[in-house]
């Protein structure tokens, strides 16, 4: 080929099509920043309307989006809405609950042991790995600045 | 008498095709293809409770379908030679398990039915054996379980990206003298030009075809004219329009008769698959259901036919390995123009 290595992977950049960025990332905003809304309608649902403490309506809002993920991944809804919406979709709590519902569902063929309980955090893992890593870091240096009296 | 005339490629005397069957799913057959197939799904369970079951069932009936439409017994079937994309190629040992054929499982990635099909008019030229099968299959949802995602997961595929055929394809090799004869193997080597992105096989692959393809043109001394038609497995859109050019940049002009399987077996425009189709059971069902049959009907005289594989797996990808590729190349002819 009269090619060598270098060049050819630059010819192929050349040839394939980019992503529509555009509309992308406008559709991501979109349904992302929709999810929100609702997960926003249905704290005040709980809050303004039920009259439940502030703090409860949180807990609960996280608890209503997460079974409604979970709900629409089982009714193979969430990844028809996620091929258009790809980052919105991503957003935290709906997405983490169909990236640990798909897997369980997927899996379940091999055995409630080792295939749905084993293989139902093969996309979530590394978020509660580094979230939780992350989140110990940070509450550790947050310690140390209070001790030393840089924070209060 | 001597049948190597290169490196790469063999003349075959004494091999012909008897017969073959296609078995397609859903999609399949809401393509421009769908008439052709022998046996679209109604689901992709068939009835089976995995998806891993239903392609072994694939294959299993593939095979007793096509040596069924040639009026011949399993027990007549000297080899089957059989592979597929999923661990230890478990379509095919199970599919094939019940039949009890002399069993050569392989793997060539999506360009296993060209491998198959090779291996068996090598066998039954050399007199080792009288007939053989060669089989393969795809199924979508097997493959996303094993290679990327869940189905149900929400993720978007790029626009390089191709979608795995369900499909099986399986035809009959034998010596008797039928009108499809198998004239060249040509047999391919690993290439890689250093592709990391696993979502962009043709672009991987197109440089083994290519390879294979200019073997196969320089050591038969014979042009791309000299065939009707030249077919690759599933270069899709993007590696169709590269193989191209990288022949014509060798003065090996194929683009009057050169079509990928990957681009026909779906309408790329309404079915939403991206770059095309990928999937052993691509270019088999193709292959078995269309281009074969529209040969012995005498509609096509002579055909170049190039299975491409990828050679990845879900670890390579992850340790950061480039994509190989290989293509296999067989040069079928009508019984009257060989």
């Amino acid at each position: 080929m009269k090619y060598s290595k270098k060049e050819y992977q630059e010819y192929l950049n050349k040839k394939s099509p980019d992503s529509n960025i555009i509309k992308d990332t406008t559709l991501a905003f979109l349904v992302g920043g929709g999810i929100c809304v609702i997960g926003q309608g249905i704290f005040d649902l709980y809050n303004v309307l039920l009259g439940i403490s502030e703090d409860t309506s949180r807990v609960l809002v996280s608890v209503t989006m997460i079974f409604l993920g979970a709900l629409l991944t089982g009714l193979d809804v969430y990844g028809k809405l996620a091929k258009y919406a790809g980052g919105g979709t991503l957003v935290p709590i709906t997405g983490f609950a169909n990236a640990i519902v798909s897997p369980a569902m997927e899996f379940k063929k091999e055995g409630l042991v080792l295939g749905l309980a084993a293989k139902m955090f093969v996309i979530a893992g590394p978020v509660l790995v580094y979230g939780i890593t992350a989140s110990a870091i940070a509450g550790i240096i947050y310690f140390f600045l209070r001790f030393v009296g840089v924070l209060v | 008498m001597r049948k190597r005339i290169g490196r790469q490629t063999a003349e075959i005397d004494n091999a012909y095709i008897v017969s073959s069957g296609a078995i397609v799913g859903e999609k399949e057959g809401k393509g421009p293809l769908a008439d052709y197939f022998d046996i679209v799904l109604p689901d992709n369970e068939w009835n089976e409770k995995t998806w891993e079951k239903t392609e072994s069932k694939m294959q299993r009936e593939a095979v007793k379908l096509a040596t069924r439409k040639g009026g011949v017994d399993l027990s007549c079937v000297d080899r089957v030679f059989g592979g597929d994309l999923l661990n230890q190629c478990i379509s095919a040992g199970f599919g094939l398990r019940e039949l009890d054929i002399p069993f050569y499982g392989i793997y060539g990635a999506c360009s296993t039915m060209i491998e198959g099909l090779s291996l068996s008019a090598q066998v039954i030229d050399g007199g080792f054996c009288d007939m053989a099968v060669a089989v393969t299959s795809s199924h979508f949802c097997t493959a996303e379980r094993q290679y990327r995602n869940p189905l149900e997961y929400g993720g978007q595929r790029t626009p390089s990206a191709q979608w795995t055929v369900t499909g099986a394809g399986a035809a009959v090799v034998s010596r008797d003298v039928g009108n499809i004869g198998i004239k060249h193997i040509t047999t391919g080597k690993i290439v890689d030009m250093g592709i990391k992105d696993a979502n962009n096989m043709g672009g991987a692959m197109a440089p083994a075809a290519y390879d294979t393809i200019k073997a196969h043109f320089e050591e038969t001394g014979m042009s791309p004219d000299k065939y009707d038609l030249i077919i690759t497995g599933d270069l899709g859109k993007i590696g169709a329009e590269i193989l191209v050019e990288l022949l014509n940049k060798d003065g090996i002009d194929i683009s009057k008769n050169y079509k990928d399987c990957g681009c026909m077996i779906y309408d790329i425009e309404e079915q939403d698959v991206h770059a095309g189709a990928s999937g052993c059971g691509c270019i088999a069902s193709v292959l078995c259901g269309y281009l074969l049959p529209e040969m012995e009907k005498g509609n096509i005289k002579s055909l170049l036919a190039v299975g491409t594989g990828a050679l990845l797996s879900q670890t390579s990808s992850l340790q950061g390995e480039s994509v190989p590729g290989v293509a296999h190349a067989v040069g079928f002819k009508r019984r009257e123009n060989i």
